[in-house]
């Protein structure tokens, strides 16, 4: 990479030339304001916050999507800069409702910290609100039109970074706004419910439906026996959501937090996902030597299975059975748990703490019933748990760390790196290696399916078979592998898919804001919390060895294809 | 072939449409059948004459006539084509015979030019052999047979040629950046959006010579290696759509279109597409993202789409006027045309005049003739005659220009000194009559409609604008609104994404300057 030299408010600098202004800025210590910029979007430069003044031209650009060249001299803190940008934040702010007292974003907002720094203590334009009614119908994702800045951050997730295309802009000028494709609700378009929208938005114009309510009333209800699963990325996220830094490791505090806000029992989402590994593992050995549809796709990633639902319903073969951790952990708590605990299922309300908003979907499938009631009754994202954390008052820097209960407290490492994209492959492959060859795994550490980058291949040798694998994280990777498969071109004999970009780490259930920096943190410390394990392979896990003996009999049993596999549903993409 | 002893050309635009051009075509053909001159005369559909009313012209002797009704057919045949004396009642003044079809080189008694518009009016724009007849696809020809790809950008280029959409690019230079960007596919666009109100002049170009058009793409298409092209014509331009469609149809029939053109191995194709109305798919990028099937709205420059546009690959995108230079630069030389205008705007100016003036419609003049030329001598005064009060030159988003500047001469270098532009190429003439107010609340409203919605400014601006003028107009304003109005202009000018928010401010800036006191007087009595 070439370098050039460009001036910032007349001192000198020498960056790299695929640079934009706004990189250039950041590393020389000036902060540019910015609200349409996002690191994981495509930047368009619309909302001409962060412009500045470059020599000879005769308007202004906009940083964050203007290269730096040679002899570029920039301006960032002229008087008609500073008072471009107030009048663009006015004019933002003059059609946005500032009752931010009553707003689920309050004192996280990215607009209110900008009028904050821009020291904006009045508007002069009259508050002009659009008027949309809150729409929250879907139960899943809220949308909140009159506090829509027109960032478009949500609809360049939605179109680019997902391909899922539910939302685009509607009207012009004045009217402009981010909504629905074609105005349908919601729940008519071909949304997956990844909730990427969500953690891009700067405002509180989208979130999660705070279900915490339903919760906290169950928790008070003497009669009602309350049971948690914390699914694998929350430990590494939950600390970040209230204020500590992104990627702290609290396992054992956010055990110890849930104990306090009054869950009846405490489990952890990683037994499943250890189950999932022995289900899955065996369904990919059984379709090898079955001359099955190969290549088998994970399912654990419910916005992954909406999309593959919709978008590419004729590829629905590859997709393997399995449940995802959640529903089997769901279909267990109400089955398996009761016998073993003489808690009446009736009397069980079964929560889950996911890092995702898609999963609220996936418990309400009307499939979800397999123990006899509805598995999952609620989930909650990792924001909403940190706002429990936050009403109850639990200090993560003072509490104790405490221990999962059994039966669903025992777990391994394969099962904690399911929260990042590629973990679950390698967790398989750890299996899969040492069932086929009967040998140990000379090094556990499969690094080859680590990392974020969009779509990973490699080829395992497993005694005599070179076992081809793809991941893929995001849905437009997830999309470019679907169209290998449907074109007959993908010889992988199994792929990884996740809905979000870098796994769950980066799921729409996860703390705002979210960047490429906060998942690598977040990510790293999966790996870390994989390398501290006792156990890191899923079959060496004993509570499983015992599930199976108590209850389940063996994997892709009857037991266990009631309890732990499902079907899927075509669906039109032209919705 | 058939032979007439004359033909008449009737204006069939929307506006005469609208003014009974059908039911009056209808009655001179029954007419002329009554009289037994079938076989005689030939009654022509052509574009927008540019006259009051239905209008129409009568060749050879080239007697045009304007506000002609049905009830004038009969006197009109009787008189002039049967005794072949003119019907003076009706004789369109100051568009007789010698203005229309004087030789385009020969400068006209009110200051009038004709390179543009060398053939609308005169041919039948339905009948390529006409065009042809009259030194159609010399020029591809020519490009074809003598010149190399780099000798055509460099005839371009020595005529400065600049483009006529409004930003006055040089023509020559846009051309040469495509043709030096390697890419497997390159695309020529003619922007025929024409939105700004007011403006008709590549309406009427279409209508009239829509074969100039289809050449000149042709020939850039050679010279820049492009094998396709589109014309992007606005969607309410029914007739103009039609006429390109019918020129691009007739032009692949004699091979002036298609594969390997003229036996060479230059192929080129051309598709109609058209825009669904919005104001903002007259900027190039938005209208390259229209074609593409998304949204109209801007895209971030750089890059420019001469060397990334049309799906990513390198486009050049010329306005109509523009493109109608470019036939007669090849056929008769860079230097003939600089021979027009003056230095550093080579060539001539196509204009709408409107408004308060007793001469409406289409004029081409020489660049470089004043603002003061124009209203004296093409317009010849208001009207009404009141005294006339401003121009608004370059459609709603140009420069309001005081009486007292009249004498600004119209040339690129002179206005872009001022500060100013030619736009869209309308002049709007405004007597006394007018309030400058209600004139911009008119303005506003155009542009918190059109404004695309992209970036803050505009988006917001021109509502807040909107806002504001109002206010005013209606009697409630303040102080702090005329200055608020003018540091958001302002701040629009130079930070909005595209060139319709940094020019939609033009005509406010401008009255703030000139015209102060009559905003003030909206500023409610008791805060005066």
């Amino acid at each position: 990479m070439k370098n050039v030299n460009i001036k910032i408010d007349g001192k000198s600098y020498n960056v790299p030339e695929n640079y934009t202004v706004l990189d250039a800025c950041k590393e020389a210590g000036i902060k540019i304001p910015v609200l349409c910029y996002h690191p994981d979007l495509r930047q368009v430069g619309s909302c001409r916050l962060c412009v500045v003044e470059i020599e000879g031209q005769r308007t202004f650009q906009p940083s964050c999507a203007y290269n730096v060249y040679e002899g570029m001299e920039v301006k960032t803190n002229t008087k008609e800069v500073r008072a471009a940008r107030k009048m663009a934040l006015e004019l933002i702010l003059s059609r946005h409702p500032m009752d931010c007292l009553n707003c689920e974003r309050n004192t996280q907002c990215e607009l209110q910290d900008l009028a904050a720094d821009f020291g904006i203590t009045e508007v002069d334009f009259a508050l002009q609100l659009p008027g949309y009614d809150i729409d929250d119908e879907n139960g899943i994702i809220v949308r909140e039109h009159d506090k829509c800045i027109n960032c478009g951050r949500c609809v360049r997730a939605c179109q680019e970074v997902q391909t899922v295309n539910a939302l685009e802009f509607h009207k012009r000028g004045y009217e402009k706004i981010a909504y629905t494709t074609a105005g349908k609700k919601l729940q008519d378009t071909t949304c997956t419910y990844c909730g990427q929208c969500i953690n891009v938005c700067p405002t509180g114009a989208l979130h999660e439906n705070d279900e915490t309510a339903k919760v906290w009333e169950w928790i008070e209800d003497p009669n009602t026996h309350v049971v948690v699963q914390t699914a694998p990325a929350i430990r590494v996220s939950i600390g970040e959501a209230i204020g500590l830094d992104a990627g702290f490791l609290s396992t054992g505090k956010l055990v110890a937090g849930l104990r306090r806000l009054g869950f009846d029992k405490v489990f952890d989402t990683d037994f499943t996902a250890d189950l999932t590994i022995i289900e899955e593992g065996h369904e990919l050995l059984h379709r090898l030597k079955n001359n099955g549809t190969l290549p088998m796709i994970t399912s654990c990633s419910p916005g992954w299975i909406k999309f593959v639902e919709t978008f590419f319903p004729d590829c629905l073969d590859h997709v393997s059975s399995c449940k995802s951790p959640q529903q089997m952990f769901g279909a267990l708590a109400k089955t398996y748990y009761p016998e073993k605990s003489g808690v009446d299922p009736k009397t069980i309300k079964s929560i889950s703490i996911m890092p995702c908003t898609a999963k609220k979907y996936e418990c309400n499938r009307p499939e979800m019933k397999d123990s006899g009631y509805q598995d999952v009754d609620v989930v909650l994202t990792t924001r909403e748990l940190a706002k429990m954390f936050k009403v109850a008052g639990v200090d993560f820097a003072v509490i104790d760390e405490e221990k999962y209960d059994a039966p669903f407290g025992i777990t391994t490492g394969a099962a904690a790196i399911f929260g990042a994209t590629g973990g679950v492959m390698e967790a398989a492959l750890r299996t899969v290696y040492e069932v086929v060859t009967g040998e140990e795994l000379p090094d556990v550490n499969l690094t080859m399916c680590r990392g974020l980058e969009g779509v990973k291949e490699a080829t395992v040798q497993v005694g005599d078979i070179p076992v081809k694998v793809a991941v893929a994280n995001g849905l437009s990777n997830a999309r470019k592998i679907l169209d290998k498969v449907r074109a007959g071109e993908a010889d992988y004999h199994f792929i990884e898919i996740m809905c979000c970009p870098g796994g769950c780490i980066g799921g729409g259930g996860q703390p705002r804001p979210t960047s490429p920096e906060k998942r690598q943190a977040r990510m790293e410390s999966i790996y870390c919390e994989d390398a501290q394990m006792e156990i890191r392979k899923s079959h060496k896990n004993p509570s499983i060895d015992v599930i199976y003996k108590e209850f389940l009999k063996e994997p892709l049993g009857e037991k266990s294809h009631h309890l732990l596999h499902t079907k899927y549903t075509k669906r039109d993409s032209n919705r | 072939m058939k032979f007439f002893r004359s033909h008449i050309l009737i204006g069939m635009d929307t506006p005469s449409v609208l003014q009974g051009a059908k039911g009056v075509k209808e009655a001179l053909i029954s007419e002329l059948s009554k009289k037994g001159l079938e076989n005689e005369i030939k009654v022509i559909e052509t574009g927008s004459l540019g006259f009051s009313g239905v209008g129409m012209i009568v060749y050879t002797e080239g007697t045009a006539y304007e506000n002609v009704t049905i009830n004038d057919v009969a006197e009109l045949v009787e008189e002039h084509l049967v005794k072949g004396r003119a019907l003076t009642r009706l004789i369109a003044k100051g568009k007789g015979a010698a203005d229309v079809v004087a030789n385009a080189e020969e400068k006209l008694l009110d200051g009038q030019v004709r390179i543009v518009l060398k053939n609308a009016g005169r041919i039948n724009p339905d009948d390529i052999n006409e065009y042809i007849a009259n030194d159609g696809y010399e020029a591809l020809g020519k490009v074809l047979a003598q010149m190399s790809p780099k000798q055509v950008i460099d005839e371009v280029k020595a005529s400065e040629l600049r483009g006529r959409g409004g930003a006055a690019f040089p023509t020559g230079r846009k051309w040469e950046f495509t043709y030096g960007t390697e890419a497997d596919q390159k695309y020529v666009i003619c922007n025929a959006d024409e939105g700004e109100p007011g403006t008709f002049k590549d309406r009427l170009i279409m209508e009239g010579d829509p074969h100039s058009v289809v050449e000149s793409m042709a020939i850039c298409g050679y010279a820049i290696g492009a094998n396709k092209g589109f014309i992007y014509i606005r969607g309410e331009y029914k007739l103009s759509i039609e006429r390109i469609q019918k020129a691009i149809d007739d032009a692949k029939k004699l091979n002036l279109l298609g594969n390997n053109i003229l036996g060479s191995d230059f192929s080129f194709d051309l598709e109609v597409c058209f825009g669904g109305g919005a104001y903002v798919c007259g900027e190039e990028t938005a209208l390259i993202e229209s074609i593409e099937g998304k949204r109209g709205e801007p895209r971030l420059k750089p890059p420019y789409p001469p060397v990334s546009g049309l799906w990513n690959k390198p486009t050049i995108v010329n306005n109509v006027e523009t493109f109608a230079n470019i036939p007669q630069i090849i056929t008769k030389g860079a230097q003939w045309f600089k021979k027009t205008g003056v230095e550093g705007s080579a060539g001539t100016k196509v204009f709408t005049i409107i408004g308060d003036i007793n001469e409406k419609g289409l004029i081409e003049v020489p660049m470089g003739i004043s603002l003061r030329e124009v209203f004296e001598n093409i317009a010849k005064v208001t009207k009404s005659g009141k005294k006339v009060k401003f121009a608004h030159i370059g459609g709603s988003s140009g420069n309001i220009v005081p009486e007292k500047n009249f004498d600004i001469k119209l040339d690129l270098a002179t206005l872009a000194n001022a500060n100013l532009t030619h736009g869209s190429g309308v002049i709007l003439f405004c007597s006394e009559d007018v309030d400058v107010v209600d004139y911009l609340t008119s303005i506003s409203q155009f542009f918190k409609h059109e404004s695309c919605g992209k970036c803050t400014p505009c988006r917001e601006g021109t509502f807040r604008l909107d806002e504001m003028v109002k206010r005013l107009a209606a009697g409630n304003g303040s102080e702090k609104d005329i200055t608020k109005m003018k540091e958001l202009c302002e701040v629009m000018k130079r930070s909005s994404f595209c060139g319709l928010g940094q020019a939609a401010v033009n005509p406010f800036l401008d009255c703030i300057e000139h015209f102060a006191d009559e905003l003030r007087q909206g500023v409610k009595e008791e805060a005066r």
